[in-house]
């Protein structure tokens, strides 16, 4: 965005006080993990195209006057831009959404944990379903769409009733059983609804019918 | 009439339509907008048609059937030419005597006239709800007949196309845009000229397509002004967006109407063949070696597709989920190409600036912040509808002088704008005027300034100190009865069934706020919840992506902000001031009013009402779910609530 | 069957053979047939040649599709913020309750569909309910059911 981000050249710039250097491409989040600094986050995963729905990787940054909260794995950092990762506004976005996320998906231990770490160990919200451990990330369908290629899986509906489903809900036989899906998930939540995705094994073409 | 030349055979045949036009000619408009057709103007119409074919005239009525007037609540409207007569609510029984009077011989049907404080006003132009309108985009909306080309190029259109193709270069264009000082009207607020002047820039450095887009995903509820431009105005919309296209070098563009305006979508694809027809869309444009051509496409039904991202998703075959910005879609829009992405409001200035000139547009309204706006002006207001005022009108203005304020004996509470994004504006802020806010240099170099730094950037400049948004120019007039805690639940609601689901501080937040106000709305809840509420209405404005999520807490904090004590109310005492909350009324039937006509009875669910006719009945409280049927129902407005 | 089968192909004709296309087509086979069922389901997504599970988000996304075949008559009550100010809301209790079904769905004969909308741009009437296509305006739960029994 600004003119003096020339393509191909390192970035400079401060992550909480620290100076650092962004190859081309990288992402605030890429740019800190090279440089060993922590930024939580659910649902990046290096196999898939950032899709920052998780929201936990949230940075303060301030640019001239001007600051904001982005998420660090969708925002590429320009020079002189300063990056805190542990702000009080940052802190309260995490806290909430690992607040809310307990009462999302309460059979998730990789949440409790994370959600411990930030101090939030009960939750105020209502649980649906205490066997939860799904937070609709999209690390599956992401995984399934570009590296495997077979778009066995996507997600059903919008809002608050978004949903990880298969056409009509059905097993698809699309699915070519890869494990993939499984591999990726941030709370192995795959796992137990793996036979709702995998279909007919004898009819698994690789881009079939879902009947 | 096929292939329209070049710029003398446009005009001689607009000279032609104007000189055969017969001054004496009676023409009657009926307004065919949604609000008057809710109320039956097809069939007066269809009345006025029949009887123009009998009747005995000098010379013969024309009847069209127009876009929108403006005054919905009065519907259906007819206006009378060359007699300048306004009739309101006519029926289609009322039409004969109409014809005889005021067509036939040259009288008037008083009882049909428009009433303000006694007095009859016969033409539009003595009511203070158009003499204090000021009508630049709706000029010709409600006087042509918006499926007749013949109407639309006798009123003018496609001379402001010609100009800038044969007498403009595209930087003159864009520079006169600029100096307009026109911004975008659907919520972004950034200035049109620079946004042009980005996507021009960016071809020249990228060769290749550029594509341009009118958004008519109007998805606010209560808002239709970009309905009322694309239903009764088409061409204007086509004429911007030929000169826009013209002057950043476009050759493709795309409408983005919403579904549920099968009348735009029709009389748009009628406008848009027509203008194919004549050879002002397509290929070779007038004979200036211009190639423009446009393409409809309904939305499929979501609100979160306004955004700019997830039109682009939606264009493209995919479902419409906001994508992260940078890169913008001036740089890397439809197909990876510059897309420049405008309101229908927006586009259908651009003509009338080419018109008569910056200068001139400049002048109207305000320093920063030029040009009218429309705004539709609903709620509990007595002159609901559609109005066009300058850039800086106050909102009291608005809703008391245009509006003629609230109905009865209740009290102007509050004004809703923006939409479930927008904020609740208390009365005492009545004196705040409507303009965008001052836009700093910085801002002005990228657009990102203006997008990122508050999601939601629509803010005229005083709305954003009350709190508020102006977004596409909704206006939901409250009075003492409406509850913000309901109202805020109703946008969460609202949100939380559009937002698209992706970032879990939106989907999750929205749902997390509801269960807080859902609380307060059953009388539950900590005076200390109202803080944490606005912690989480913080990290829901930070954490999200787009300006859904980033916006969607405003109608909570607003509300929190300047009816504090009515949340109070819900928390501490258990009452809903303005007797809404379902869980905290009680419905009684005053005995004193209730005449036992037993209508309340008959539609009781819970058969929790009891009497005998003719005398007063009464409800068994315990029994009551609170439907609010008997309240509906009661022609004595006797069932009150305590 | 024979005859549905030549309609679908008709209508797909109409369309290149690019995804681009796939909510446009969709919103033909809705529009032609009132809902879309798996089979032309799959057969847009052949046509297009994009993945189901593209077609799935969508169709469940966008709200203007249905998955189910609709009722001989649409109810649909207005939830605008007027609407909403004004009542609708006790309106589309009422017709849940009388037509024992929720907003959404379509009673078991087939009579009736139940829908809210968001805004049908009559404000002016407002609370306003659409059954098909004409407009009850200022409406009551007295006036409903009245408009109700005559269908």
């Amino acid at each position: 965005m600004n003119p003096k981000n020339k393509p191909g050249g390192l970035i400079k710039f401060v992550i909480d006080g620290q100076k650092v250097e962004a190859g081309p491409g990288w992402s605030i989040l890429e740019t800190a993990r090279h440089h060993h600094i922590h930024i939580p986050t659910l649902c990046f995963h290096p196999a898939v195209t950032p899709w920052g729905s998780c929201r936990l990787c949230v940075v303060e940054t301030r640019y001239g006057k001007r600051s904001q909260v982005v998420a660090s794995c969708l925002t590429r950092p320009v020079p002189e831009l300063e990056v805190m990762t542990n702000s009080e506004r940052v802190q309260n976005v995490r806290r909430w959404v690992l607040e809310m996320l307990l009462a999302e998906c309460p059979a998730s231990r990789e949440v409790k944990d994370l959600a411990a770490q930030y101090g939030v160990t009960s939750t105020r919200f209502a649980i649906k379903d205490p066997n939860e451990e799904c937070l609709k990330c999209g690390r599956c369908v992401a995984v399934c769409h570009e590296v495997v290629g077979v778009n066995a899986l996507t997600f059903g509906s919008r809002g608050v009733t978004k949903q990880l489903e298969t056409p009509h809900r059905v097993p698809n036989n699309a699915c070519v059983g890869c494990g993939c899906c499984v591999s990726v998930c941030p709370t192995g939540a795959l796992q137990a609804r793996l036979d709702t995705v995998r279909g007919d094994l004898a009819r698994r073409t690789g881009h079939g019918f879902a009947h | 009439m096929g292939k329209i030349k070049d710029v003398q055979e446009l005009e001689a045949w607009r000279d032609r339509l104007l000189a055969a036009w017969n001054p004496e000619q009676p023409v009657v408009r009926v307004c065919s907008g949604p609000g008057c057709l809710a109320q039956g103007a097809d069939q007066v119409a269809k009345a006025f048609k029949a009887a123009a074919k009998k009747g005995k005239f000098k010379v013969a009525p024309l009847i069209k059937e127009t876009g929108c007037h403006g005054l919905c609540s009065k519907g259906t409207l007819v206006n009378l030419a060359p007699a300048d007569i306004f009739y309101v609510r006519v029926q289609p029984q009322d039409v004969p005597e109409i014809v005889e009077t005021s067509l036939v011989k040259n009288g008037v049907v008083e009882r049909l006239l428009y009433r303000e404080n006694g007095k009859r006003c016969r033409s539009a132009a003595d009511i203070p709800f158009y003499r204090l309108q000021e009508k630049v985009v709706l000029k010709n909306v409600g006087d042509i007949d918006p499926l007749s080309f013949e109407d639309a190029l006798a009123a003018g259109a496609y001379r402001s196309m010609a100009r800038a193709l044969t007498r403009m270069t595209p930087d003159e264009v864009i520079e006169t845009v600029r100096l307009s000082g026109l911004r975008g009207r659907g919520g972004g607020g950034f200035p049109t000229g620079y946004k042009w002047r980005l996507a021009a820039d960016q071809t020249r450095q990228n060769p290749g397509p550029l594509y341009i887009i009118a958004n008519g995903e109007e998805g606010d509820p209560g808002a239709f002004m970009d309905r009322a431009i694309m239903e009764g105005d088409p061409h204007t919309v086509i004429e911007g967006m030929i000169i826009g296209a013209y002057a950043m070098g476009s050759h493709q563009g795309f409408l983005y109407v919403r579904h549920e305006y099968p009348i735009a979508l029709h009389h748009l694809t009628i406008a848009i063949k027509q203008a194919r027809r004549h050879g002002l869309l397509g290929r070779n444009i007038l004979g200036t070696g211009f190639s423009f051509d446009l393409e409809i496409h309904r939305g499929a039904g979501a609100y979160v597709c306004g955004e700019e991202t997830a039109i682009i998703a939606s264009l493209e075959g995919r479902v419409g989920v906001p994508v992260t910005r940078p890169p913008y879609p001036a740089e890397h829009g439809l197909w990876g190409r510059p897309t420049i992405i405008n309101n229908v409001e927006t586009w259908a200035n651009v003509p009338h600036i080419i018109d008569k000139g910056a200068e001139w547009y400049a002048g109207l309204g305000v320093s920063h912040s030029t040009g009218t706006k429309i705004f539709s002006l609903v709620g509990k207001v007595n002159n609901t509808g559609l109005v066009e005022v300058p850039m800086g009108t106050t909102l009291g203005r608005l809703v008391e002088e245009i509006g003629g304020g609230v109905p009865g004996q209740a009290r102007f509470k509050a004004v809703q704008t923006g939409g479930p994004s927008g904020g609740i504006i208390p009365y005492e802020f009545k004196d705040i005027s409507t303009g965008d806010r001052k836009l700093s240099r910085g801002e002005l170099t990228s657009p990102d300034m203006v997008l990122e730094t508050s999601g939601f950037p629509v803010e005229f400049e005083s709305f954003v100190q009350a709190g508020s948004i102006l977004g596409g120019g909704g206006m939901i007039v409250m009075d003492d009865k409406d509850c913000v805690v309901d109202l805020a639940r109703y946008f969460l609601n609202f949100l939380g069934e559009e937002s698209c689901g992706k970032c879990l501080p939106c989907r999750l937040g929205l749902k997390g706020m509801l269960e807080f106000l859902d609380n307060f709305a059953q009388g539950r809840g900590d005076p200390e919840d109202i803080e944490v509420l606005q912690s989480l209405a913080q990290a829901v404005m930070d954490g999200s992506l787009c300006g859904l999520g980033r916006s969607a807490p405003n109608s909570v904090l607003t509300s929190i902000r300047y009816f504090r004590e009515e949340y109070l109310a819900h928390i501490q005492e258990h009452r809903c001031p303005a007797g809404v909350c379902r869980d905290l009324i009680t419905y009684r039937i005053d005995q004193e009013i209730c005449d036992g006509c037993g209508l309340c009875l008959e539609v009781c669910p819970q058969n929790c009402i009891a009497g005998r006719k003719k005398k007063p009945y009464s409800i068994d409280s315990k029994a009551c779910t609170r439907c609010g049927s008997c309240q509906d129902v009661c022609p004595m407005d006797a069932v009150i609530v305590v | 069957m024979k005859k549905a089968r030549q309609d679908i192909d008709s209508i797909l004709e109409k369309y290149p053979r690019h995804a681009h296309h796939l909510i446009s087509l969709l919103q033909d086979v809705q529009e032609a047939y009132g809902y879309i069922s798996p089979e032309h389901l799959t057969l847009v997504c052949d046509h297009v040649g994009a993945p189901l599970t593209q077609a799935w988000a969508i169709i469940s996304f966008y709200k203007s599709f249905s998955l189910e075949p609709r009722g001989e008559h649409e109810i649909k009550v207005c939830l605008g913020t007027t609407c909403h100010l004004k009542g609708g809301d006790r309106l589309a209790r009422m017709c849940e309750r009388d037509l024992e079904v929720k907003r959404g769905q379509t009673t078991r004969d087939q009579r009736f569909s139940l829908d809210t909308v968001k805004c049908v741009g009559a404000c002016a009437l407002a609370p306003v309910v659409m059954v098909d296509d004409g407009y009850l305006g200022k409406a009551n739960i007295h006036s409903l059911k009245e408009r109700l029994k005559k269908l």
